[in-house]
């Protein structure tokens, strides 16, 4: 099968991979560059698992073609700690239980930095919204939307975003 | 199969560059989708970075929207507030960053619901040699169409006039059971009124037997009534995975008679 090089920013590190021709950017960053905490769940846009940044958008990797992030910058769940700090997002679904399996959990983080970036105060209907396209099978939602506006919380204490 | 990805500068390179075999890519959220699952029908996707697809301006009385165009650039986009509702409907979040007004004119029911409001409101479909078609000769035609979408165009504002809904078993986001569009112009004395379903055929529909019984009425309750007992004369709903048929045949009437009531769904 042809490969393409493809050149983009993941997590701030410019990254550079041969991409089979046609690849979605879920296998690229899974199987090209070895970041595994976007995950596979349906492959066509349904649950969310997928999601990321792209220069600061919520996509959904496995409906992105590959080539189409050439230049561009890729944010994943694996950019949200910084050192041993947990991510005040993480931090909140870690106290609050909103991680059971945790399949679901990289791709909620990201709709849900996706949200506070644009929205750092929420409403809960707002969180909801923001977390439609990610589906959870275990914490029946609850824990999710309650850590999400935990974490709103302190990151508005914080300025930061 | 192996697939080849060509990007072209001009919406016009590109649509030059399509034959048989080949698939233009928009937002990826169905073409993509194609690609991760078996052998797709096509081997080669053709993409363009034309400047004037993500174009939104006025064109007279209405305003022109570019193919590429997403939903979420549309919810943000001002003098076209009364479509906000509309491209919200679409998928979640990400999926709307993705999708596109383009895009979403070819997808299959239950999808689609962008064109049902684009249907009821009479939009024209400007293609990439120029040609304009009305958004019903377009949705005919769909299949055997060549050249690629450029714009859409709306004639007029519909602000006030406008009314939609999207009835779905998941919120807040889920595939329709039936998505509903109406434009009624014209207050007390309805003229030119346009009523568009989804998923209530292969394509967006208009119920026009019904348009023809709201001509010159008001939204009384008589008169919704009798709208609504032919509102699913002409549509031909399939069963999915959402609903059957049946289904929505029983629960169109209904959500039809809400929307024109303004009661809640």
């Amino acid at each position: 099968m042809t490969k393409t090089p493809i050149q983009f920013s993941l997590n701030g590190t410019e990254t550079g991979v041969f991409a089979d021709t046609g690849a979605n950017l879920l296998d690229v960053l899974r199987r090209g560059a070895g970041d595994l905490s976007a995950k596979q769940g349906c492959a066509q846009g349904g649950c969310g698992a997928c999601s990321v940044l792209i220069d600061g958008e919520l996509h959904l990797a496995c409906l992105t073609l590959a080539e189409t992030v050439e230049g561009k910058q890729v944010q994943t769940a694996a950019d949200l700690e910084d050192g041993p700090d947990l991510h005040p997002l993480q931090k909140a679904f870690v106290e609050g239980f909103a991680a059971q399996c945790g399949f679901c959990s990289p791709g909620m983080l990201m709709a849900a930095k996706a949200l506070l970036r644009s929205n750092p105060n929420p409403t809960r209907d707002q969180v909801a919204d923001a977390i439609s396209g990610n589906i959870c099978r275990c914490t029946g939602y609850e824990p999710i939307i309650n850590a999400i506006l935990t974490a709103a919380v302190e990151m508005r204490g914080r300025g930061a975003a | 199969m192996t697939i080849t990805i060509d990007t072209y500068p001009t919406l016009g390179e590109a649509a030059s560059a399509m034959r048989t075999g080949s698939q233009f890519l928009g937002g990826g959220t169905m073409v993509v989708r194609g690609l991760n699952f078996a052998s797709p029908d096509f081997d080669k996707v053709i993409r363009s970075t034309d400047s004037a697809l993500s174009e939104i301006r006025p064109e007279g009385n209405g305003i022109k929207l570019g193919a590429g165009v997403t939903m979420a650039r549309l919810m943000q986009a001002s003098g076209a507030e009364f479509l906000e509702p509309v491209a919200r409907a679409v998928g979640g979040p990400a999926v709307r960053n993705m999708a596109t007004i383009g895009g979403n004119l070819f997808v299959c029911s239950p999808f689609g619901d962008f064109g049902v409001a684009l249907l009821a409101l009479d939009a024209l479909v400007q293609m990439s040699d120029g040609q304009m078609l009305p958004i019903e000769d377009f949705y005919r035609q769909r299949e055997n169409l060549r050249g690629l979408v450029s714009a859409v165009i709306i004639p007029r504002s519909a602000h006030g006039a406008f009314r939609f809904r999207k009835v779905v078993r998941t919120k807040p986001k889920g595939a329709a059971v039936v998505t509903i569009a109406a434009h009624l112009p014209g207050g007390n004395r309805i003229s030119g009124a346009r009523i568009a379903l989804g998923a209530m055929g292969s394509t967006p529909l208009r119920a026009k037997d019904a348009e023809r019984a709201l001509e010159g009425g008001s939204l009384d309750a008589h008169t919704v009534q009798r709208v609504c007992e032919m509102c699913c004369n002409g549509l031909n709903p399939q069963d999915d995975s959402i609903a059957s048929a049946w289904y929505r045949r029983e629960v169109a009437p209904v959500h039809l008679r809400r929307l024109l009531l303004g009661e809640e769904s």
